[in-house]
């Protein structure tokens, strides 16, 4: 099919449209690893997957590392509930993406990347194979990129077959090696120990996509937009209650009440900013700014206009955790389960104060003894909703 | 159990494509369950056999992943998304009703003729053209009831003119 079937994009601005990836490529192939790293790390670019670790630093690490080979893998399991931002890269700006792994390649001494690409895209996936063909064909993939004698790197595609849970690094990692996509424990990092054991660097599409760009505009063009502790701009993926949903690119800072405006959803009651993990924001809250100080997302933007019913919000969501659990630790397996089940009876009868404490208890256990991310933010919107629209539950025994 | 010896020469030729050892795991097994819309038993004992992944860990991996079935399934595989926004999207209803009503399953569920099996999924990333399902690898989005009436009689005759569906 038709990769342009579904475009998506409705802001008025898009950086990388005004990017020229193979010239931040050249750029890259005259410049030293140290160098590289130097100029990512200037940037300040953080990873748009939504954690927000500053990329140079990663690479620094994975660079330190002496084992090889090393790994370059591109996150592209973008299953956030209301992402749909790397959708958009992966049509339009693949060059960007594979230019900006190849360039991590460099960076770290990497020869070999792997694009992660959820089962749900494999309608982009013939696409992508065409354009690495093409990069290869054009020598910018594959051995001597651009003539040049110590600059190697290919990249394969690789397929996920249906998991949430495989966005998380060290799961996607495990789905890589063949097996059930289970998180790993942290340290050591997939810097350190990654792929096959091997230090790898794990990037979001949108993170590589902004390399080449970085390299060829200056790191300044970059860190000028967006706020200090939130250099640069992120694509924004917009849905829900709004007459213009879509895909928007703002830089850090901007408030929530803003893309509302662009929008057309400037009477929502609510946004759910950052997904199923992220945070339920009320209207009193709209002038709060999209930064990671202040709302870190990793673009996730869904609009609940003034008839919503917010509790049937966090059944859907709490109903996504209970399914895309991987079962592995007990905390998010059965708190899911059963945070779920509450949302479910409180919608009938109303929510008492001693159901209350248990359920922010329950909550609370989630996030600090879950395994990975997923159990640790899986009570977030709930507790949100809960401390905003408590009022419109049933009234009950109380 | 007796492994047929075409699905052995299939699992051979994936395996001869994707590789020998436990990385393969995941295409090949994505391979089979592509061209057989399922992973049969007695694929997963070859797979094991030929990649000497013990069987209870191909089991376990082809039963963790959503778009793998251990099920026979129909020749086109309906996802609608159920995820908030398409969920909450006015035409969401009316869709659930529409494929309900022309398929004569429910979700999980398997028509009698073996074409479509009718499933749910989480988010598949269009959210901006709610509501949005994938059929098989093909993406189908902004769907209406009507829509939705039109996209099966489009796989009916596709099923129709390609070679008989196997009854699942």
């Amino acid at each position: 099919m038709d990769v342009k079937t579904v475009h998506g994009f409705v802001g008025s601005k898009l950086s990388f449209s005004e990017a020229n990836g193979d010239a931040g490529l050249k750029k890259a192939a005259t410049m030293d690893a140290e160098a590289l790293i130097g100029a990512v790390s200037a940037s300040g670019l953080k990873g748009r997957g939504g954690a927000g670790f500053p990329t140079g630093m990663k690479w620094k690490f994975a660079r330190a590392e002496t084992r090889t080979p090393k790994y370059i893998i591109c996150n592209a399991d973008e299953g956030e509930p209301g992402t749909f931002k790397d959708r958009l890269i992966l049509s339009d700006f693949a060059d960007l993406v594979f230019a900006g792994m190849a360039i991590a390649g460099k960076a770290v001494g990497a020869e070999k990347g792997i694009l992660y690409l959820r089962a749900e895209y494999e309608w982009l996936h013939p696409h992508l194979d065409e354009v690495l063909a093409r990069r290869r064909k054009a020598g910018l993939l594959g051995p001597d990129i651009l003539g040049g004698k110590n600059f190697s790197f290919d990249i394969e595609i690789r397929m996920g077959a249906g998991a949430y849970v495989c966005g998380e690094e060290s799961a996607l990692i495990e789905s890589l090696e063949g097996k059930r996509g289970e998180a790993r424990n942290r340290m050591p990092f997939p810097v350190q120990a990654g792929y096959l054991g091997l230090p790898t660097v794990v990037n979001n599409v949108e993170t590589f996509a902004w390399v080449p760009c970085i390299l060829e505009k200056g790191p300044e063009w970059f860190s000028k937009m967006g706020t200090q502790k939130s250099p640069g701009a992120r694509l924004f993926s917009i849905s829900g209650d709004c007459k213009k949903p879509g895909i928007y690119e703002y830089p850090f800072g901007v408030s929530l009440r803003q893309l509302l405006k662009d929008a057309g959803g400037e009477n929502a009651k609510a946004v759910q900013v950052g997904g199923a993990s992220g945070t339920c924001v009320p209207a009193s809250k709209f002038d709060r700014k999209l930064a990671f100080e202040d709302l870190a997302t990793g673009g996730s933007i869904i609009v609940f206009g003034p008839d919503r019913d917010m509790f049937a919000v966090a059944e859907n969501f709490q109903q996504f955790f209970e399914e895309e659990s991987c079962g592995q630790c007990v905390p998010c397996r059965l708190g899911n389960m059963r945070l779920h089940e509450a949302i479910v009876k409180m919608r009938e009868e109303g929510l008492d104060a001693k159901g209350e404490m248990v359920l922010r208890r329950l909550a609370a256990t989630m996030q600090s003894a879950s395994k990975c991310g997923l159990g640790q933010s899986a009570p977030n919107a709930f507790l949100s909703i809960l401390d905003n629209f408590a009022g419109e539950l049933p009234r009950g025994k109380a | 159990m007796d492994v047929p010896s075409h699905l052995q020469s299939e699992v051979k030729q994936l395996v001869s494509v994707h590789g020998r050892d436990r990385t393969a795991l995941l295409p090949v097994l994505r391979g089979l369950n592509k061209s057989h819309s399922y992973l049969s038993e007695a694929a997963m004992l070859c797979v094991s056999k030929e990649l000497g992944v013990p069987r209870a860990e191909v089991y376990g991996v082809a039963t963790f992943y959503s778009f793998f079935s251990v099920e026979p399934r129909g020749k086109y595989v309906i996802r609608l998304c159920r995820t908030i926004s398409c969920a909450m999207n006015g035409t969401y209803h009316p869709v659930v009703a529409a494929l309900i009503e022309e398929l004569g399953v429910a979700f999980g569920e398997t028509t009698a003729d073996g074409v479509f099996t009718l499933e749910q999924t989480a988010c598949i990333g269009l959210c901006d053209q709610a509501p949005a399902m994938l059929v098989n690898d093909d993406v189908h989005v902004k769907l209406t009831k009507e829509s939705v009436r039109a996209i099966l009689g489009e796989y009916r005759r596709k099923a129709a003119a390609g070679e008989k569906v196997k009854s699942a």
